[in-house]
């Protein structure tokens, strides 16, 4: 068995008198990818927005390397190694495509304020590092063409890529996906899983993904875990939760 | 290319020196007083724009921080015999009564006292997101404004402070504001620049992205309080004399003109918008005096120069919304390539 990087306890979300998200317990091993589906509502992006703090979960607890990083604000919890993507693409529209990965790489910056008005230190052997390791990513996402063009300007399939390179620019351990392929075009989709299959395998990632293209999910997951209505229903290999009677009657409505 | 460039800058600024120098010398004491006029409001337009512009904060503070920095520094500079003999209400504290220091050092301590200030009011207000900034260092401006009018063992109440040492030249105003430049456009093209624009264009994405925007707001905030600080200090001892009804919204009202007029979030457009502003409001007093326009005999309407002023700002809101410069920034490469397109529509055309 490999070792566990990530797991969620009970994690639960509750707004008002709505849950949200009702006792999710996720495992995620190194190396894995797994998928988080559901019906539109059943609280796949309020599981990630739990996880990466953007949202106070009401119990539970979420569990990162060994450590509970339950509550931690949003940009601690980047910092420790987990990324994510987001469902409505949110680039830095003004700012260059070059630009947007190199913000990332503001978590891993050596000097201070003061080294980068006067200039002297760490300040260039830093700014050298962020400027090659995101030349590196946008040259790997194919987006390098275009570095100098602002990310507003760019087509929307290139903007998914974009923001997808700006998170690996965080070096993280765990990446969340949050409908990464939503708005492609079935051959789009088929480069981006042959994309996401080869990152994976080359930047040794930890990936979960939530989408609503089967094929897709079904595809390149390991193992998937559906919910609805907030609620888990099924943990379980691509190959079983085809099968599963919970699963069909959760898409499809009881019969 | 980059060598050149560096070549060209410092023959830019060493002309510019030049230039100073010149009018230093020759020029009348009206221009040489637009000119430090300039120099000041510049460096209150580009710092302004770090908190405005660069990191997308609406503060309406730089009157106060114009006011805390422009005390400092007067109460540092002063003499004690001058203390002494200005404070006819009340005494003047002890310890502030005898202190005397030099200019650079008042200067020095005028920003760092000013920057502590915006980092007491930064701590609360970005703990919150939203428009509590603007709501909040409206108010610091007033709260200052009363406070200075009524702490008169330390500010010397209504009477303000006079008789101070003419200190602010030509050379201490560019200077103090061509490092301004410096430090701002360093930081701005720095990684804590690039993160200052990420909570500008979306905060949510700025934070999964591990930056801590309460963090880079404050600094933000704090930097350009340091420099609207040092302003202070160099109005003070520019006009020698400082009371609390000098410090009023209708400053940082101007100052936002200039930024928008020169471009919100670019640190050119500052520049620019500073020069244009301070030096256009003096040029149009023309039509406050008697002339004669195409014949017609124009008696001169006090008042008007603001009316005209209006109808420009008017004008660039309706056809050049995002200011001279938009977002972009003077690059020499940009200049030559400018010129280059304007000598061509010349050619065309002749």
């Amino acid at each position: 068995m490999k070792e566990t990087l990530f797991r969620t306890e009970g994690l639960s979300v509750v707004f008002g008198g709505l849950t949200a998200l009702n006792n999710l317990d996720l495992e995620i091993e190194q190396g894995q990818i797994i998928g988080l589906i559901g019906p539109n509502g059943a609280g796949k992006t309020t599981a990630f927005n739990a996880i990466t703090g953007s949202v106070r979960p009401s119990a539970g607890h979420v569990i990162f390397q060994g450590m509970d990083i339950t509550g931690w604000r949003t940009h601690r919890i980047a910092r420790t190694g987990i990324a994510r993507t987001f469902q409505q693409i949110r680039l830095y529209d003004d700012l260059s495509v070059l630009e947007n990965v190199m913000v990332a790489g503001h978590a891993s910056i050596h000097y201070s304020f003061v080294e980068a008005v006067v200039g002297f230190g760490r300040f260039s052997a830093d700014e050298r590092r962020i400027r090659s390791k995101a030349e590196y990513l946008l040259e790997l996402m194919g987006l390098i063409d275009t570095a100098a063009e602002k990310a507003e300007s760019q087509p929307y399939g290139r903007q998914r890529k974009l923001e997808m390179a700006r998170a690996l620019a965080l070096e993280p351990k765990l990446l969340l996906l949050d409908e990464p392929v939503a708005g492609m075009n079935p051959r789009e989709t088929i480069e981006f899983g042959e994309l996401l299959g080869k990152l994976h395998g080359d930047l040794n990632l930890t990936i979960g993904l939530i989408d609503h293209d089967m094929p897709f999910v079904m595809d390149i997951c390991h193992r998937i875990k559906v919910i609805d209505h907030g609620i888990p229903i099924a943990w379980d290999t691509p190959a079983e939760i085809q099968r599963d009677e919970r699963v069909i009657a959760a898409y499809l409505g009881e019969g | 290319m980059l060598e050149r460039d560096r070549i060209l800058t410092c023959a830019g600024v060493a002309a510019f020196l030049l230039f100073l120098w010149y009018a230093d010398n020759y020029f009348s004491e009206y221009s040489v007083r637009i000119l430090n006029n300039i120099a000041i409001f510049m460096i209150l337009a580009v710092s302004y724009n770090l908190i405005n512009g660069v990191t997308g904060q609406f503060s309406l503070g730089p009157h106060a921080f114009l006011a805390v920095g422009a005390y400092t520094c007067a109460i540092l500079t002063l003499s004690p015999e001058e203390k002494l003999r200005s404070f006819i209400i009340e005494p003047m504290i002890w310890p502030l009564s005898q202190i005397s220091v030099s200019f650079p050092v008042s200067l020095m301590m005028a920003g760092l006292v000013t920057a502590f200030f915006a980092l007491l009011v930064a701590v609360p207000v970005f703990r919150v997101r939203g428009d509590y900034l603007a709501i909040v260092t409206l108010g610091l401006g007033e709260v200052i404004q009363v406070v200075t009018n009524n702490i008169v063992p330390i500010t010397n109440g209504p009477l303000g402070l006079k008789g101070l040492a003419p200190y602010t030249n030509l050379w201490w105003s560019w200077g103090v504001c061509l490092m301004t430049l410096f430090c701002i456009v360093r930081l701005v093209n720095s990684s804590y620049g690039r993160a200052m624009k990420s909570v500008r264009e979306d905060e949510t994405a700025a934070e999964a992205m591990g930056i801590n925007a309460f963090w880079v707001k404050t600094l933000a905030f704090a930097f350009s309080a340091f420099f609207q600080g040092v302003a202070g200090g160099l109005l003070a001892h520019l006009i020698t004399t400082i009371s609390p009804s000098l410090f009023t919204f209708m400053l940082t009202f101007n100052l936002l003109i200039m930024i928008v007029v020169g471009g919100l979030g670019s640190t050119t457009g500052a520049v620019l918008g500073a020069a244009v502003v301070t030096w256009g409001g003096e040029l149009l007093r023309a039509f406050e005096e008697p002339l004669t326009i195409f014949g017609y005999y124009y008696e001169g309407i006090p008042g008007m120069r603001m009316v005209i002023f209006s109808l420009l700002l008017i004008v660039v809101m309706l056809f050049a919304r995002s200011g001279i410069m938009g977002r972009r920034e003077f690059s020499w490469q940009g200049l030559f390539d400018w010129g280059r397109l304007v000598y061509g529509r010349i050619v065309r055309r002749g």
